[in-house]
């Protein structure tokens, strides 16, 4: 039976003084040595609301994606697809929910601005935040006359394959920016009562920044094959 | 305002019984209510499969209560053929959705990941929480299946389109039953998408210091896997379950194709659907569902083998890296399940290989397994008891997959009995197994008792044995064409067979009468078990630093890890093992392999 010491994690120092190196078979965060300075170690874990929100946005992505092959299957089978004209109105919406996004954009800068010291009365952070909030109920009311105006030209959800890929699409879609305005409105409240973390907003900014970039790409899904 | 990491647990301790036991934010308690829906979830599976047992054994035979259950359904407690499949539909609904997801993974992934990587909580309890509400209202919506007036669906825990889709002409419950069921999996796949979201971040990025990737134990590993598939594979199952509602409430024809006749009418108010796309959508899920099933079990098993051979796996890296690429190749053999759907054959050729392929990793894994178990001193008790059984069973059940990875055998053998034995021991024994073993595992450090050994390995005997006698004739019978989903055996072909059905329902009986040992050993221990100490199986890892029963924000100061999960066969003050969160150097007493 073979005794042999068992060997203490190792550590190498980093060319930085001060840090250290993990020295690891994977994984995020530093071992901790045997006998190594336990004041010198950090934690540069990512916060959980970014990973949290990069899982939520693959899970979206992921529904979408089967949404996107159901349609190219159902299409590509069917005897009764017929071509509808989008209403002229989504393209206005879509620069709705681009402004959005820059507003918010804003909205970071400037929080970003006061959260960093640099300046504590940086801009007015939260009415650029109400603007987006502003720009995104638009965007919402933009897309309810979308469907009046099919409606009004008799397409309904049972009319067409088409309809129905177009109403799925976009009430999903809209779903979802509701649920982006409830973050705005959780961003809002915190920001008021000085509590709002920089990883909540982060990750906020890419929930939004998310469902415009989907709208862009349902917007051309709709346009190419609807 | 200050960027600050958010803490492990923002909540502080619960201060009433609302808050404490029912709407809890404690991952501990989320888990616990899990494990207790999964217990009353696998009890009515399991009576639901001694009423079809019974019938097809005895087709005549009334079974006592079913007519209350259902008077139009089982008129005198003698089903019709059509509830049979009902009972058939819950019967699988119940167990693979809400136990074999919800056992090995959720409740105890919930339980014990956060310990096991020395976090105080999830990252976002409130998410925990409504995970588990919603999978209870999943649940309860369900269950509520079996009171509306047509009763539950009749086509299977699969929901074949357009079966599923077309609406009540297609037969008792395919109206409201069916839409219940798919609001339920919808429902169901939210709630686990909100718990994948959590498990990965928890497992990221709320390590305790030193907690490196490759220190987390296995069955830590194993839920972060499962997470991973989950979080992809429920999220297609979701657009499918609102596609098929959509088809039922809104007139929408995505799963019903033109001219479908049903019962001699004509099906006008459709057209163009098609049946493939909800098989696609479905079996992109189903699939790596059963690795959701499995992949839990495997790290569990793993995790008690380990503490009960007092020595780490051959290879803790081969087995780990195998459970990665089980996660991957998941994806890409859900076809496999198709091939006689009328899918191109050379689709068929595509799905066949990355099948075959899959076994490679499994079968690496099986090899560590029993590789390290030999020559060990393996301590006998229930919980590494059931992890043997798991292997077994794993192993049974995954050769004739060797067949049915292949389309020439699996054309023949698709419709038969033989499909019926091949998953339930791979999928639901084997993972029902490795549930038994997380329970009787970690039950003193949930409940802080110990449970009985002696019922718990007269358990073990009596459902090893009564698993074999009930799933292996069932290749015997599907090699013998015996069909699958058939309430009745009336072929004379068939008529040879109905001894070997009978023996099965025999089998099938006594070992649900063992389960229902184990329940009593259950609900006796909870109470009136010896009390457990904080490390009664002498385990390394952090589970077992903190003590019993676990303060709600599992450990008094956040640990700090020095060790690798599995430090056993050492020399150190504690014994023959080492805790990770203990800072002793320690000599090792074996030559490492």
């Amino acid at each position: 039976m073979a005794t042999t010491v068992h060997e203490q994690p190792k550590l190498k120092p980093s060319r930085e003084p001060g840090k250290w190196q993990p020295d690891l078979g994977g994984g995020g965060r530093i071992p901790v040595p045997a006998d190594g300075p336990m004041r010198s170690l950090k934690d540069f874990s990512e916060p959980p609301a970014s990973t949290a929100m990069w899982v939520l946005i693959a899970a979206i992505v992921m529904s979408f994606a089967a949404f996107t092959s159901a349609l190219v299957v159902r299409q590509g089978g069917a005897l009764d697809w017929r071509h509808l004209t989008l209403p002229p109105i989504l393209f206005l919406n879509t620069v709705v929910i681009l402004l959005s996004s820059v507003s918010l954009e804003i909205t970071r800068r400037q929080i970003g601005i006061r959260m960093s010291a640099r300046s504590v009365r940086s801009g007015k952070p939260a009415l650029w935040l109400g603007a987006t909030a502003f720009l995104g109920s638009l965007f919402i009311a933009g897309q309810y006359a979308a469907w009046l105006q099919l409606r009004a030209q008799g397409l309904y959800m049972s009319t067409s394959p088409n309809s129905s890929f177009f109403y799925l699409f976009t009430v999903l879609h809209a779903l979802h920016v509701l649920g982006g305005m409830i973050g705005l409105l959780y961003v809002g409240v915190k920001l008021e009562r000085m509590t709002l973390r920089r990883s909540t907003l982060t990750a906020m900014c890419r929930y939004w920044h998310f469902i415009g970039i989907l709208w862009l790409y349902l917007l051309y899904i709709l346009w190419a094959r609807i | 305002m200050h960027d600050v990491h958010a803490p492990a647990a923002h909540h502080g301790p619960p201060t009433t019984f609302i808050s404490k036991h029912v709407f809890s934010l404690d991952h501990k308690v989320i888990g616990k209510q899990y494990y207790a829906m999964a217990l009353v979830a696998a009890f009515i599976g399991m009576f639901l499969s001694w009423a079809m047992r019974i019938h097809l054994a005895w087709t005549n035979a009334a079974i006592p209560g079913l007519q209350i259950l259902s008077p139009n359904g089982a008129p005198g407690g003698v089903m019709t053929p059509e509830y049979y499949l009902q009972i058939l539909t819950m019967h699988g609904t119940m167990m693979v959705f809400f136990v074999l997801t919800t056992a090995p993974f959720a409740a105890f992934g919930n339980y014990f990941l956060p310990i096991q990587v020395g976090a105080e909580d999830m990252p976002f309890p409130h998410f925990n929480m409504m995970s588990f509400w919603v999978t209870f209202v999943a649940f309860l919506t369900l269950c509520a299946a079996f009171f509306v007036p047509q009763g539950p669906p009749l086509s299977g825990w699969t929901a074949y389109a357009p079966l599923s889709a077309i609406g009540p002409v297609a037969g008792p419950g395919e109206g409201t039953g069916q839409i219940l069921w798919a609001a339920s999996i919808g429902l169901f796949c939210i709630g686990q998408l909100l718990g994948s979201l959590n498990f990965i971040s928890t497992t990221l990025d709320l390590r305790a210091k030193g907690m490196s990737l490759m220190r987390l134990p296995l069955s830590a590993w194993a839920w972060f896997i499962t997470s991973c598939i989950g979080l992809t594979a429920f999220a297609v199952l979701l657009p499918g379950c609102i596609l098929l509602i959509l088809d039922h409430v809104a007139g929408t024809s995505f799963f019903i194709p033109g001219g479908l006749v049903l019962n001699d009418q004509l099906q006008s108010a459709h057209s163009g659907g098609s049946t493939l796309l909800w098989q696609h959508l479905f079996w992109f899920f189903g699939h790596p569902e059963v690795y959701i099933a499995i992949v839990p079990a495997m790290g569990i098993v793993s995790h008690v083998l380990i503490t009960n051979m007092r020595r780490p796996m051959l290879s803790h890296r081969a087995l780990l890296y195998s459970m990665i690429a089980i996660g991957f190749l998941s994806y890409v053999v859900y076809g496999h399940h198709m091939f006689v759907s009328g899918m191109n054959p050379f689709s068929a050729l595509v799905f066949s290989f990355p099948t075959l392929v899959i076994t490679i990793p499994a079968t690496i894994i099986t090899l560590i397994w029993l590789g390290s178990l030999y020559g060990s001193q393996l301590r006998i008790n229930s919980a590494s008891l059931f992890a043997l059984g798991f292997v077994s069973m794993f192993i049974s059940g995954g050769i004739s997959g060797f067949f049915l990875a292949q389309p020439s055998l699996d054309i023949l053998l698709h419709a038969t009995y033989f499909v019926v034995g091949h998953f339930h021991l791979v999928m639901g024994v084997a993972a029902m197994f490795g549930i038994y073993a997380g329970t009787y595992f970690w039950f003193p450090k949930m409940f802080g008792r110990m449970m009985n050994e002696t019922w718990g390995k007269v358990h073990f005997w009596m459902s090893f044995v009564g698993a074999y006698c009930i799933f292996m004739p069932f290749h015997y019978l599907g090699i013998a064409a015996n069909v699958r989903r058939y309430s009745a055996f009336v072929d004379d072909y068939l008529q040879p067979l109905i001894p070997v059905h009978k023996f099965i329902t025999i089998a099938a009986l006594f070992t649900g009468f063992a389960q229902m040992i184990f329940l009593f050993n259950f609900l006796h221990s909870l109470w009136f078990g010896e009390k457990a100490s904080d490390n009664p199986w002498e385990g390394t890892s952090l589970e077992w630093s903190t003590k019993t029963p676990v303060p709600w924000n599992n450990f008094d100061t956040i640990p700090v890890v020095y060790h690798d999960p599995y430090q056993y066969g050492v020399e150190s003050s504690t014994g023959d093992y080492v805790m990770q969160a203990s800072p002793e150097q320690v000599k090792t007493l074996h030559d490492e392999a």
